[in-house]
């Protein structure tokens, strides 16, 4: 009685899926304890933390360059990522980073029976609203990354463990931002 | 002294690389683990019955700044030489903004959308490829937004600089907030709990 199945739960078993139920999540603090020592490893055989947009930046600014190299290179924002690799532009740490990000996902997807091509929303809007609600959010995500020199990984999470002061306010700020819209947002997510 | 081993030289670029890759399995490996490539879970931390996200992300900094903290504290990591993202106020304000009305209308973060796109969520492919457009967007208004996106510029800042106390005691500070943050949680979660069996 007082077990409230979760979303994951509520939301499987979905026609296509396994028949195999999905796996709980982990604890969130146990999960938390697992990345920060993921980060920890970062900074002590790196010096850096962890990040998803620069490797996704280094992407769109190599995009760029093979359909107009001139334009790319006289773009001082794309050509510093075409500058930033190992001899190629996706020679990057981050890139390297972001493929392994790929490969743990899908581990651990698959190890918990969570594989399945499904849509994530709420049961009042259509595929198609929730997937163009997606695509503005991403862009929205992208800029906001960029504008801040990072994302939720690179800012808040690496920059908030070395006490970065500007990934601090950052923080915050997606919080306040996040919140703010959660009240229109509604009918997309309940 | 002798960490952070790549500033010490300890291997080159080529076998960092492959470190990228093993860092990276844990990272998405954890992500995926703690729900975090679900929209539905990532966004029920803005709707209070589910606070997954704020719980998973402040263990997870506690952990590393505590870590971190004591490295230097031995003697056997080198903060100084830890790479800090320069802090230019405005924009990582605005960008903040920005980004978190992102989080709410996409339901996921650059990280974790590739997180699900690759467990299958379809919503995840295409917030990727929003990614990709807010990107190149920003990247081709550049010219237009350099001024801004450099203005309010401390240089390398971190809190203990900035509020002038000691390393150890914003540590400390951290803590007791992360903490009194989770039985927050608890208690709001009980609170809103019911909630979630509407949906």
């Amino acid at each position: 009685m007082s077990t409230v199945p979760d979303a994951a739960a509520v939301a499987r078993p979905e026609p296509g899926a396994p028949a195999r139920a999905a796996a709980p999540y982990m604890n969130p603090y146990l999960g938390g304890v697992g990345l920060g020592l993921v980060l920890l490893a970062a900074y002590v055989a790196m010096g850096r933390g962890l990040g998803a947009s620069g490797a996704v930046t280094s992407f769109v600014a190599w995009a760029v360059s093979l359909v107009a190299p001139g334009h790319a290179s006289a773009n001082s924002f794309f050509a510093e990522y075409l500058d930033g690799g190992l001899g190629h532009p996706l020679k990057t740490w981050l890139v390297f980073e972001v493929l392994g990000v790929l490969a743990g996902g899908f581990i651990s997807g698959a190890l918990a029976n969570r594989l399945s091509r499904t849509v994530e929303k709420g049961p009042r809007i259509s595929v198609a609203g929730r997937l163009g609600f997606a695509f503005a959010g991403g862009a929205l995500m992208g800029i906001g990354a960029k504008l801040a020199r990072g994302c939720t990984s690179g800012q808040a999470l690496s920059g908030g463990a070395v006490l970065n002061a500007g990934s601090w306010a950052f923080m915050m700020m997606v919080f306040a931002g996040a919140y703010a819209l959660a009240g229109l947002m509604r009918r997309q997510w309940r | 002294m002798s960490a952070p081993f790549y500033k010490f030289a300890a291997f080159g670029d080529e076998a960092s690389l492959v470190i990228a890759f093993v860092i990276g399995i844990g990272f998405g490996f954890f992500l995926e683990r703690s729900g975090f490539g679900s929209a539905r879970k990532l966004t029920s931390q803005f709707y209070l019955d589910d606070l997954a996200v704020f719980k998973v992300m402040f263990t997870a900094i506690v952990t590393a700044m505590l870590g971190v903290f004591y490295l230097s504290w031995l003697g056997i990591m080198d903060l100084a030489l830890v790479d800090l993202v320069t802090t230019n106020l405005w924009p990582q304000i605005v960008g903040g903004l920005v980004l978190g009305f992102g989080f709410v209308i996409g339901g996921y973060c650059p990280g974790t959308s590739l997180v699900a796109a690759v467990t299958g969520r379809i919503d995840g492919m295409v917030f990727v490829l929003g990614v990709l457009a807010g990107i190149f967007a920003f990247g081709e208004a550049f010219p237009l937004l350099k001024g801004f996106y450099e203005s309010g510029d401390f240089g390398r800042l971190t809190l203990p600089q900035a509020f002038h106390l000691p390393y150890g005691l914003v540590v400390f500070l951290v803590v007791v907030m992360a903490v009194g943050g989770f039985m927050g949680a608890e208690w709001v979660e009980r609170r809103f709990a019911p909630r979630a069996e509407g949906r």
